[in-house]
Parts: C-alpha cells; structure tokens; sequence
C-alpha cells in the first residue's frame, strides 16, 4: 500500500514539470487536440501531410484540408501523363485510405474565402466554419494572364489543372491550330501537348529566345532548331497586342509588329503569380509584388500560420519548382512539431527536362552573371547538341551551365557546383565528346556523403549508402526504398554510379558474370552467340569459358541460342543443356510430376477442344484447374505417361502452352468489340495474333501479354510485360508491367497504333529485351535499371536511335518462321520418346509417387497419409 | 568403392544415358541415378548416386543438370536446386547432407553397378 502511494506521488510530482513544459511549447494534452487547417490540396499541401504523418505527431493534432480542386492531390509535375489514359489514376499522390486511416477530414471542391485571425475561423464556400489553432497555407499560384485584350474570348485557356487539360481536349477536337503563349518551360509541356492533340502548333514568345530564364542565347538557339524539327513553329520577340476573330481560325492574333497569326485554341503560359487573396485579406506580411513572407521556419508574419510551396515568398522569392515546396513542408512540420530542426534556406534551381523529347538542363549561373567568370562552349550542329559551362575566374569551381540536345552530364556538373568540387584541370573536358569512349566526369566517390543526389525527393549519398547497406542491391530496390530517381528522373545515372560504387565497396562485388563459368554478362554472351555464330555449348565453353558448366550457364546458353537459331529444344547439342521442365516440357512439381498446359490463344476454346482436355484428364487422371493464365493446366502426370497424353493432345490440335519455358506465356484477352457492348476493337482476333505470333520465343525470363477491349481494361493489360489497350484510333501499347512478387503497372509506350505498328514495335521491344536482359530478368525489373528508362527506349524501338530496328525486326521474323510445336515434333521422333521413362531399365513408375483424393480429384499425399497408407 | 570381390551387374547400355545427363536405375528395389558426364581433363567418367533428393523428398536428382562448382562435379537438384557432389554425395549447401555413392562402371558397351 504504502509503496503504491508513494508511487502516486512521485508521479504527480514528475507530472507538474511535464505539463508545465507542454504548454509553454503551446502543446495540449492528448484529449484536446491541436485544430489544424490545412489550405490547398496540392502537391506541396499533401506532402506536408505525408511528412506529418512520418513525424509520428500527427495524433495530436485534429487535422482539416481544403482544397478548392474537386479531387484530392494529384502530381501536377506529371500533369501531362493525364493525357496517356485521361484518368488521374496515373497521377495521384493519394495512397488508398490515406485520409480517413490517419483521421484527417479533407473538404475538396470547397474553398477556403476567409480567415479572420480574431476568432481563429475559417470560413469557406460551402459555408463551413472551422476554427483553427494553426494553419497551413498551400495555395500554391495561377497562371498569369497578361490583360491583352480578347484574353477573356471562349477557347483560350491556360495550362495548370485536370479541368484545364479536359477544356483543352475538347476544344481541340473542332480545333486545327494551336498557339501557346509563352516560350517557357511550362509553354513548351503545354506545347506538347497541343501537337499530340493533332493541332498545328505556334509557340510565341516575348523574349528573344526560348526558355530565357533558364538558358543563353546559343542554348536558346539550338533548343528552338530543335523544337521546329518536330513541326512546331517558334516565333521569338512577339508582343501580342490583341485577340479578335479570326478569318480562317477561330481568333486572330495581332502582335506589336504588325504581324498577325490566326488560331483555334490558345493557351497562356505567361508565367505564375502565388495565390495570396486569402492572406492578403488577412492581413499577413505581404511582398511588393506578391507571395507571402515566410522565415526559415515558413512562418508568415502570424506565428500561427505557416506558408509552403507555391504561394510562399522567401528572401523576396517565389520558387516555381516542386522540390523547393517539399523542402518547406518539411521545415514546417519540423517546426510546427518540433520533431526535427531543418528549415527552408533557399533553394539550388537548376533543372533538367526532356520537352518534346530533347534534353535541357540549366544549372546555377546560367547565363554567366558572376564577374570574371570564364565560359566554355561546345556546339555540334550536325547533332544539334549544344553545351555550356561556366566557371570560375581561376578555373577551379562550376558556376553554371546549359546542355541543350544532351544533358547526359548534368548529374556531374551539378554535383560539382553544389558540393564545390575541385574541377579537372582544363575543365571544357567535362562537356567535350571523349573521342576514346571513355567518360568524363567525376568519380562519384568524391562526393561528400551529404550530396544531395535527387533534389526531386531530397535524397543524399548518405541515403543510398544506407539503403546498400540494408540490401538494396539494385535500382530498382533503391528506387523503391529512397525514392530516389522517382521524381523528374534526372538523377537517374548518378544514382545508378553512386550505387554500384558503394555495392563495390562493401564488399558486394558487382560482378556482372553469369556464372563462374562464364566471366561475361548475359548480354555479353548473346552478342558472342550472335556474331560468332555459335551453335552450342561446347563451342562456347570452349572458346570463351571454363569448367563444365552448371546449372545457370547451360540453360541459359540453351535459351540464348534458342532465341538466336531457335533449333528443338531435345536437339541432340542442346538437351543436355535444359532444365528439367524444357527437358520434359512440363513444369515439375514438388513430387516430381510433371503439369500439362496446352496453348489456348486468347483463352478461347471451342467445346469440342474442352471436352478433349476433359477426356484426357480422365483418361489419365489428372487433377484439373483453370489457371491465372486463362487455360487449364493438368497436374500430376508421370514423365513417362507424358509422351502417350501429348500425342492425344496434338492429335485433337493442341499445341505446346510453353508454360515450362523462359518465353512467351499467354495473351490474356478479353471478349472484345464481338459481344461486349463496349469493347471497341477486336481484341480477340488480336490476342490471337499475337499469341500465335510470339509462342515459343524464348527470352531472358518469362512473358506475359494482354488485350483488352476498351479501357475498363477487364484483360489487365497494364500488369504485363505488353499489354495493348484498345482504343477509338487503334491500339495503345503499353510496356514492362508486371504482377508476381514486386507488382508494377506497365508505361504507355505508344498510342492509336495500327496492327502493322504494333506489331512492329513489339516486335523490336521483344528483341531488344532478349538482346539486353540479364538471365531471369523480367522487362518490369530490366527497364527499372535501364539508363533512361522509358524515353530511352522509345528512342531505341520507336526513333530508332541505335538503328537497330531493322535487324531487330528480321531476328524476330526469323524466330517467328521456324516456329514448331516442340511436343509434336518430339512425339514424332521414337528415339526421344525413349528417354521419357521414370527408369532406364525398366517400365515400372516411382512408387513415390502416390496420390490421395481430395474434392475428387488428386493430389500429392503428404507424408503421415503416405505412412498410413504403407502400414 | 570397387573392389576386387564386387559383383557387378548390367543396367543399361552407354547410349541409354546422353553425354553429361543422368538416368535412373531400379537396382536391388533402390533407385540410384547414373551420370555420364565428361571431366575437365576430357575423360568420360560416370557416377551412381542415391535419386532421392532429401529436400524434396522426392525420385528427382536423376534429372539434375550435371557441371562443376570450383573443382567439384556436381548435380543441381531439379527441384530446389542444392548441388551434390557426384564422387562423394556430398551437398554443398549444408554439409550435414549427403546422399549415397554407388559403385559404377562401363564394361565394354555396358553400364553396370555393383551392390
Ligand atoms: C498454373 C499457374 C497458377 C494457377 O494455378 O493459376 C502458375 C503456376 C506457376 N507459376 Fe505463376 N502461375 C500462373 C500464373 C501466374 C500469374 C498470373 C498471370 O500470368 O496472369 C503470375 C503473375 C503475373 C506475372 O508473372 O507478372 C505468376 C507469377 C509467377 C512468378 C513470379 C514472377 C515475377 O516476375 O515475380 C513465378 C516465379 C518465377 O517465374 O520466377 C511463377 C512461377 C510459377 C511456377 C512455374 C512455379 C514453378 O517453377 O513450379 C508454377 C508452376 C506452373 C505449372 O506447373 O504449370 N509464377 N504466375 C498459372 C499459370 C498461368 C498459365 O496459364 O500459364
Ligand atoms: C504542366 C506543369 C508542369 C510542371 N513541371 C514541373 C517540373 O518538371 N518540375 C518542377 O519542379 N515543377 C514543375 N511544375 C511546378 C509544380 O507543379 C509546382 O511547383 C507545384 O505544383 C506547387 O505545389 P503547390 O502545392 O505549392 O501549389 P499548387 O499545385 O498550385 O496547389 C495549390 C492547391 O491549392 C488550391 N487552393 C488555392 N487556393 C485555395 C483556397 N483558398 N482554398 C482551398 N484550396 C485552394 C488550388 O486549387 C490547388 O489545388 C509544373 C507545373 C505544371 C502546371
Ligand atoms: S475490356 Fe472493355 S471490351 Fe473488353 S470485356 Fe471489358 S468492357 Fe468489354
Ligand atoms: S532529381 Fe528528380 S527524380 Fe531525382
């Protein structure tokens, strides 16, 4: 008792200090809850919520979120890819259940009108009123329209919301031209867009170049050559003085210079202005020309209330970028929670783009405004390739740089100017082509760990060495864990060094060889194949490995030399060399057996052929089950019943389903344009196709295909290695999805294809995987770790960048000619059928093999039912 | 190990197992799996080991693909993949497993083991 008391005491006296401390740091206890308001649901107001959440604080606090747009936050960096499916799908920021699971009321489609800093309320359209003890404002900022007159005529829009691109969409489907005002960089994504929706595109600036913000005259220059090869017309220091009607058009343009030029559709993107009415009305410290005031902590002039991203004006800037948003919203939950100490402290506003597919990059003093700086330039014009840096008076440090056509150094030069680097002597190597192939650049050993490599996601050297070292081993790991690479992707190839480095480091040797047989990548070895035609593995061993071989090099010299000569798989010099399911061409099961897939193209199969498997199966007493794959798989033959149950198939027109092999699966279908209502192209007679097409290809690892019909998708084709989408136009091809064990939706790869495109540019994917694919490497995991990722291999399979096409394209054909159905060529040969039987001398079966019943059909007994059974 | 009162007995012909594959045997009830596989000084060797694979508990290591792991000659397990040492049984992953030898030898044209 008396121990008990004491105890309680005690306690009281500790809890008067305790309580006292909470409320100087203005703190409540637990049942009163801190009221948060949270205004602007965007990017940068969702990260703040994220990052609150991360804080482990977010309990304490009673969180509300307005956001005036109808839907919660989505990626407006990416607002573009909206366009690929015009579904938010591809640009929501908003994992399932995020709101209600960390209690947090989110109020889209309502904006905050009022905030009256007396009473601590907030009152918004919809009439609500909430009161408050802090709020956050992310308002973010709108597109400055210059108030020529006719800014306000219908079909003139600007560039900055889902209901933006959706306006912009439908106008441009009675539209012919477009004109975009501003050569920014926002003007040029809004540029892209226009030209992909078919109209015939103007880009009009007041500057003299494009871009003039972020890049000089000559970088301009180039940028613009470039963007009027793709078709779109730049017209550079045009004032335009006012929008009437047009004669041709729907408006006509009048500049300053007497020109006219006349259009459908123009869109303003004329720069931004921060979304400050609602701080202004409250009274907040305001700057001259807009945004408000925050400190380091991103407090405004209230110590209440805190501004982030967009509509935030820090040391008399706004900062036009996502990255610089992030880092506010983490210095204000940092403050706000007292969880951390970072603070926002300006921003590095270098960048990196890919516009209309060309590389741009502007890093620090772009346009060499430092005193006494020396510049370097590099201009290519057979390439269209210009480069830029600027250094210091001595030599010694990077002040800036433009790369325009090839921004390949960019990671480098950055980390050079951020960490203060020590350039090479004779710095224009950076920037100049080695004409010995070997790169320049820095080690990126040299980096200290706080580099920050990816400003996108804010994430160090420190971070990746920290994610190596917990197990990270490859890209894609490291993308998953640090986010890293996630964001724009310019950071792609310096992560990827930062990575293999550490890997060597620690011990993990980044050896790329096969196996110890074989001291090259599987791609190296396919090349050797290729170009020195070898036919077998001896030849190979011989001539180029050691040993015997093994389990890893003998199958994987099978499957290459398969998806180069395409020979049986029980050939004489290559059966010795298959795994036992290409072996048994049967895919062998935990006691032994072996399972039966014949090949449904598409999944579509007439009663007839169903009864045939029905038959068989209870010919042989198989257990049956309709797979994932849209077949049905037979279990529990033995190898020696195998031969007797295939000739039964291929008799009534089965062929080989290939489910045992490193090549194509099945092309998963729905029903289609032939009884679905709303299917809009045949994806039936497609799936067939291409199933007929691709079976028994072999490849790096397994591949899975899928058509649907329209875009409720019921084929899930965006979870294959190809999937194709039908649309209005034709087919949109999407690639490297993947289900299994890291899931990942698969890219848009090209749109409104016809069959002969598609099949063409499927055809190059495929065998470019198979030319550059590490062993079991799905394409999903392949493109992850690919320099360049998608854009690289649009560039390869559709631009032709590396002029592969072509050989690609026969490699395939040939492949696709000397097709056979491996069973049925091997039933037609009585020496193969020989080597089926359980023993070599004798016709008995494995009495290991036993079976029990179980909803009447087979399965493997276990091992009490096999002993009870034996007793 | 063969010695001089071992009796042999005839399994099968040379051509019934393929160059560096296995087959297997039923031999006095047992099943035991006989590899022909070529060693690194080009010499045709074979070897008879148990074909039941402790790991899976099942009649499968015949079916193995043979090579070589540093100087070893090995069979991988179709099933998990764990390689035995074809000469001693030996498994190289977990070296409290083993399976067992078998004499094993070519006689003219013949394969023959030996109790
Ligand atoms: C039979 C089936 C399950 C079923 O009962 O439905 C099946 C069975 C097997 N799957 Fe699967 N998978 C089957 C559909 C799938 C699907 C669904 C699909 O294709 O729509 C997936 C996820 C989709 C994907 O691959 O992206 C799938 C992801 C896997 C994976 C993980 C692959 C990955 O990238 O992570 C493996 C393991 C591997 O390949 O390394 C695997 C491996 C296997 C193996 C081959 C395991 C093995 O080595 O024994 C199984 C034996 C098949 C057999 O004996 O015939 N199976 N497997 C399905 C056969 C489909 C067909 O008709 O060919
Ligand atoms: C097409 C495009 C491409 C871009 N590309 C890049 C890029 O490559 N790299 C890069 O770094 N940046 C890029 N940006 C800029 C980037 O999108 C912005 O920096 C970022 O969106 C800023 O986020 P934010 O949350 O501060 O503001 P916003 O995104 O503007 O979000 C503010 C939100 O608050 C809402 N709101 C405003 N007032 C109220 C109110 N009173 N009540 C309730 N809700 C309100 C708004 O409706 C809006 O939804 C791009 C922008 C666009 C439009
Ligand atoms: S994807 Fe479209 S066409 Fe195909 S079945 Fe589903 S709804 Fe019908
Ligand atoms: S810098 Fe943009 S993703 Fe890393």
């Amino acid at each position: 008792m008396k121990l008990k008391q004491l105890a309680i005491f005690l306690g009281t006296l500790l809890a008067i200090p305790l309580l006292m401390l909470r409320n100087v740091n203005g703190m409540k206890s637990m049942k009163e809850k801190i009221k948060l308001v949270v205004i602007g649901n965007g990017p940068v107001g969702h990260n703040f919520l994220e990052y609150l959440v991360e804080s482990g604080e977010s309990d304490n606090y009673q969180v509300t979120v307005f956001g005036e747009e109808p839907l919660p936050a989505y990626d407006r960096v990416h607002l573009t890819s909206w366009f690929k499916n015009q579904s938010v799908d591809d640009i929501n920021m908003v994992s399932e259940g995020f709101y209600p699971s960390n209690n947090f009321t989110l109020h889209s489609g309502d904006k905050v009108t009022q905030i009256d800093r007396f009473k601590r309320v907030i009152t918004s359209d919809a009439g609500l009123e909430v009161s408050y003890d802090k709020i956050i404002l992310a308002t973010g900022s709108v597109p400055f329209v210059p108030p020529v007159p006719g800014h306000d005529r219908d079909n003139v829009f600007v560039y900055r919301t889902i209901e933006d691109l959706e306006k912009i969409t439908a106008a441009a489907k009675t539209g012919k031209v477009g004109a975009v005002i501003g050569g920014g960089l926002l003007g040029l994504e809004a540029a892209k867009a226009l030209m992909d929706l078919d109209l015939k595109t103007h880009v009009i600036e007041f500057a003299p170049r494009l871009m003039a913000v972020q890049i000089d005259d000559g970088g301009g220059k180039m940028l613009s050559r470039k963007i009027q090869d793709l078709g779109v017309s730049v017209h550079t220091q045009k004032n335009t003085q006012n929008i009437g009607d047009g004669e041709t058009a729907f408006h006509k343009m009048s500049f300053a210079d007497g020109q006219e030029l006349e259009t459908d559709i123009i869109v303003f993107s004329a720069g931004i202005r921060p979304r400050d009415e609602l701080a202004r009305q409250a009274g907040l410290g305001m700057g001259a020309r807009g945004g408000v005031v925050i400190n380091n902590n991103c407090l405004t002039s209230d110590n209440d209330i805190y501004a982030i991203g967009e509509v935030a004006l820090w040391d008399n800037k706004i900062y036009g970028l996502i990255a610089p948003g992030n880092t506010m919203a983490k210095a204000a939950v940092d403050h706000l929670t007292g969880t951390g100490s970072s603070e926002f402290a300006g921003a590095d506003m270098s960048t990196k783009l890919k516009l209309m597919g060309v590389d741009v990059a502007s890093i620090g003093d772009a346009h060499a405004t430092t005193p006494n700086s020396r510049s370097y330039t590099y201009v290519n014009d057979r390439e269209e390739v210009y480069k830029k840096i600027v250094v210091s008076e001595d030599d010694k440090h990077l002040l800036g740089a433009v790369l325009i056509g090839d921004a390949a150094e960019y990671g480098s030069l950055l980390q050079f100017m951020l960490n203060k680097m020590e350039l090479p002597s004779e710095p224009e190597g950076l920037i100049l082509p080695s004409l010995d192939g070997s790169s320049s650049g820095i080690g990126v050993d040299a980096l200290p760990d706080s580099a920050v490599l990816c400003s996108c996601m804010n994430v160090s050297k420190a971070d990746v060495i920290n994610a190596v070292e917990a197990g990270a081993s490859d890209m894609a790991a490291i993308k998953s864990c640090t986010k890293a690479a996630t964001g724009c992707g310019g950071c792609t190839a310096l992560v990827t060094q930062v990575l293999n480095c550490e890997l060597e480091k620690q011990g993990v040797e980044v050896n790329t060889n096969l196996c110890e047989h074989f001291s090259y990548t599987r791609q190296d070895l396919y090349n050797i194949i290729r170009v020195e035609k070898i036919k077998s593995f001896e030849e190979l061993l011989e001539n180029h490995g050691s040993g015997l071989g093994c389990d890893i090099c003998k199958p994987t010299t099978a499957n290459i030399l398969a998806s180069c000569w395409n020979d049986h798989v029980l050939d004489n010099k290559l059966q010795g060399l298959q795994d036992t399911n290409d072996y048994f061409m049967g895919n062998m099961q935990k006691d032994g057996t072996y399972s039966v897939v014949p090949r449904v193209p598409g999944g579509e199969i007439t009663p007839e052929k169903l009864i045939v498997l029905g038959e068989v199966a209870k010919k042989y007493d198989l257990y049956t089950k309709i797979t994932g794959g849209q077949r049905v798989d037979l279990f529990g033959a033995r190898s020696e019943q195998l031969p007797d149950i295939w000739r039964e198939l291929v008799d009534a027109g089965f062929e080989t389903g290939h489910a045992y092999g490193k090549s194509l699966r099945t092309v998963k279908s729905c029903v289609g344009s032939t009884w679905c209502r709303y299917g809009v192209q045949d994806s039936m007679a497609l799936s067939i196709l291409l199933e007929n097409r691709y079976k028994g290809l072999r490849s790096p690892h397994k591949l899975k295909m899928a058509v649907s019909g329209c875009t409720r998708e019921c084929a899930e084709a965006q979870s294959k290695d190809v999937g194709i989408i039908a649309t209005e136009n034709g087919w949109n091809m999407y690639v490297c999805g993947n289900g299994g064990m890291k899931p990942r939706h698969a890219d848009l790869f090209a749109s409104d294809l016809n069959d002969v495109d598609l099949i063409k540019y499927i055809d190059r994917f495929y065998m470019f995987y198979v030319r550059t694919a590490d062993r079991l490497q799905r394409t999903s995991v392949w493109m992850d770790n690919m320099e360049g990722g998608l854009e690289y291999l649009k560039s390869v399979i559709i631009e032709d960048k590396l002029g592969l096409a072509a050989e690609l394209e026969q490699e395939m054909s040939a492949v696709v000619d000397t097709y056979q159905c491996e069973w049925k060529t091997t039933i037609e040969d009585p020496e193969k059928m020989k080597r089926f039987g359980h023993f070599v001398n004798s016709k008995l079966h494995d009495e290991n093999v036993i079976f029990t019943t179980e909803r009447e059909q087979i399965r493997p007994a276990l091992t009490s039912e096999r002993t009870s059974e034996t007793a | 190990m063969t010695t001089a009162h071992q009796q042999w007995f005839d399994i099968c012909n040379i051509d019934d197992i393929l160059p560096s594959m296995g087959r297997c045997a039923l031999f006095n009830e047992l099943q035991v799996a006989i590899f022909r596989v070529i060693d690194q000084s080009g010499q045709e060797k074979f070897y008879a080991i148990d074909n039941f694979c402790p790991f899976s508990q099942s009649n499968t290591l015949s079916r193995g693909l043979t090579g070589s792991i540093t100087d070893k000659i090995v069979v991988a397990s179709p099933i998990y993949k764990q390689h035995f040492e074809l000469s001693t049984g030996l498994c190289l992953e977990d070296d409290s497993v083993s399976v067992k030898t078998y004499p094993v030898r070519l006689n003219g044209c013949t394969i023959q083991l030996a109790a």
